[in-house]
């Protein structure tokens, strides 16, 4: 707390001048690579690589935009993306919530042993398990099809957030619960009606790191995706860069459109970021 | 209903638990189980033909496997550099930024940036910036900087090609850490602070002494998410080298992958991920029983 304005002293300036010089250097080097990102898909019509390069087009234009938007069923990619990664969210908030609360809330034979199998399983990468997987998701006839990425991106998300909303739970009130219960209100109405409302922050930090997990997610969806009607955004903008090699423009507009929602929600929503990150949700 | 309310309450929590419980079983479970089966055979993806059964064969030829050897090598120098360097990084961003009156928000925001962004995205870029010969980097080594007279050839030899790698692992991991940092210092009295400033103690020592034993847990916390992301590194180096030159920069996910998906030899590939679980398994719990103390990290 700042109590009243400090009288000029030359050398806090300087010292608070370099301090922000540093600072401003560091986030140049941390944006440098966006800054090129966003320079060359403004830039119609460069092929191959400019040398020497230029950080602003002489004559910009949104051409890479619109072509990369009209082209290849990237509108379909989009929709897909869209589609997998908010299925896949909801049922992995309301599978985890359900789950959490159970743990949290109850006392029940298995209970104990249950939660350290989830943990045990949550150590385990998900890439070790992709091979098997693969041939469950193929034996289940889902291959080429957007439940083969949705079932099983509910099922890799579900057990973290599980571990995370129970924590919350845990430290609602009982009081408000048996007030409910004497009400004559079920388990379910309390779920619904308390405990859910009561875990809005938690739950929206679920929420957002779920689905951008799953709105980025490569590894699985290259695996059992090859039908180019199905494919998600990363896969879209993998095979896009394959297809159009040397023409950088064009891919990067396809990357920065893909960013778009992820920068919206990351900005909208910052304060739920840190306060995920901080309780240890997600390893980006 | 029919049910008395003690009967319902032992119910309850395991309707509850249902559908997380079966999608955990069925996507989870099964899989490592499967995944081990697998490992023991020739396994066969033609719908016809049965798999063979040949017992530790794979194993044996994963330890006689030279390329598994390198791939293991790789692994263990991109976390032993980018760990180290993402979390060094990160806490120099963090003082810096801690001890910034205002914008510390901006700041953060910006630094945050690569670590939202999807790997994919930043795979693709970074390939893209360290193109040779005439990519951005070696326009600023030659050009700008005079670092070099020549523009290297990143990927044509594996000492180069596992660079933009090592860097991108370490670019993008800054921010995160950096956040859990702010956030740690943020709950450091400023009192403690003031205090030992008053009793003589400069920048150096009020880090070592005050400040760094204070973040402790959370610098260990770090430490051991960055380890094991570090073991799963995968999609870096699928797409900016794709393993190359020669299997020179394959890690031991890329190889696996490879093995399963390029190759088709299921029974192989499940065999490298199952020696890889173990060791990852083990690690886990070393990690856990000597280094993270039970502090919460909230």
């Amino acid at each position: 707390m700042r109590v009243a304005r400090k009288p000029f002293n030359p050398k806090r300036f300087f010292r608070l001048v370099l301090l922000y010089l540093l600072a401003a250097g560091g986030a140049v080097v941390m944006i440098f690579p966006f800054l090129w990102m966003v320079s060359n898909a403004f830039k119609e019509h460069v092929f191959v690589i400019e040398y020497p390069p230029q950080l602003i087009p002489t004559h910009p234009s949104i051409g890479n935009f619109m072509r990369a938007w009209t082209s290849n069923n990237f509108q379909l990619y989009f929709t897909n993306s869209a589609v997998v990664a908010l299925t896949s969210t909801f049922f992995t908030v309301l599978f985890s919530a359900m789950m959490a609360y159970a743990f949290a809330r109850f006392k029940f034979p298995g209970r104990e042993i249950l939660f350290f199998a989830i943990l045990l399983v949550l150590m385990v990468p998900d890439m070790i398990t992709i091979i098997p997987k693969f041939v469950l998701i193929k034996t289940l006839g889902l291959r080429n099809s957007l439940w083969g990425l949705i079932l099983v991106y509910i099922a890799g998300s579900t057990s973290l957030n599980t571990f995370l909303l129970r924590g919350f739970f845990e430290q609602l009130p009982h009081e408000l619960e048996e007030a409910m219960l004497m009400d004559g209100a079920g388990y379910f109405t309390i779920f619904l009606r308390m405990i859910l409302p009561l875990s809005a922050p938690a739950l929206a930090t679920v929420t957002i790191f779920s689905f951008l997990g799953h709105w980025d997610e490569f590894t699985w969806a290259l695996t059992i995706i090859d039908d180019p009607l199905k494919r998600t955004l990363p896969i879209a903008i993998y095979s896009f860069q394959g297809q159009h090699g040397t023409e950088w423009g064009l891919v990067f507009a396809a990357m920065i459109i893909a960013l778009i929602p992820v920068l919206i929600i990351f900005i909208a929503l910052q304060r739920y970021f840190v306060s995920g990150i901080t309780a240890g949700a997600v390893k980006g | 209903m029919a049910l008395n309310l003690k009967t319902r309450k032992t119910l309850v929590p395991y309707l509850f638990l249902l559908p997380g419980i079966l999608f955990f079983l069925t996507f989870q479970v099964y899989p490592l189980v499967k995944g081990f089966q697998m490992s023991f055979y020739k396994w066969s993806l033609m719908p016809g033909k049965a798999s063979q059964f040949i017992g530790l064969a794979n194993y044996v030829r994963a330890f006689n496997d030279p390329v598994v050897g390198r791939a293991f090598i790789n692994t263990l120098i991109y976390t032993l550099v980018t760990v180290p360097g993402q979390m060094i990084l990160a806490m120099v961003a963090a003082l810096l930024l801690h001890s910034l009156p205002r914008g510390r928000a901006f700041f953060r925001t910006l630094y945050y940036l690569p670590v939202i962004t999807s790997w994919v995205i930043v795979s693709l870029l970074i390939r893209y910036l360290f193109q040779s010969p005439n990519g951005l980097v070696n326009y600023f080594l030659v050009e700008v900087f005079h670092v070099v007279s020549k523009p290297i050839m990143w990927y044509e030899q594996a000492s180069t090609a596992f660079i933009p790698i090592l860097v991108l692992g370490i670019w993008k991991g800054i921010g995160w850490s950096m956040v859990i940092y702010l956030a740690a210092l943020q709950g450091i009295p400023r009192e403690l602070m003031e205090v030992a400033s008053i009793d003589g103690a400069n920048g150096w020592q009020r880090f070592w002494k005050i400040i760094l034993p204070l973040l402790g847990p959370t610098v260990v916390f770090t430490l051991v998410m960055l380890l094991i992301g570090g073991f799963n590194v995968f999609i870096s180096v699928y797409l900016i080298t794709g393993g190359g030159p020669r299997q020179q920069t394959e890690v031991l996910l890329s190889y696996t992958y490879r093995q399963a998906f390029d190759f088709l030899d299921f029974g192989y590939g499940a065999a490298l991920s199952m020696l890889m679980a173990v060791f990852l398994i083990t690690a886990s719990y070393l990690q856990m029983r000597f280094l993270r103390k039970p502090v919460e990290v909230y």
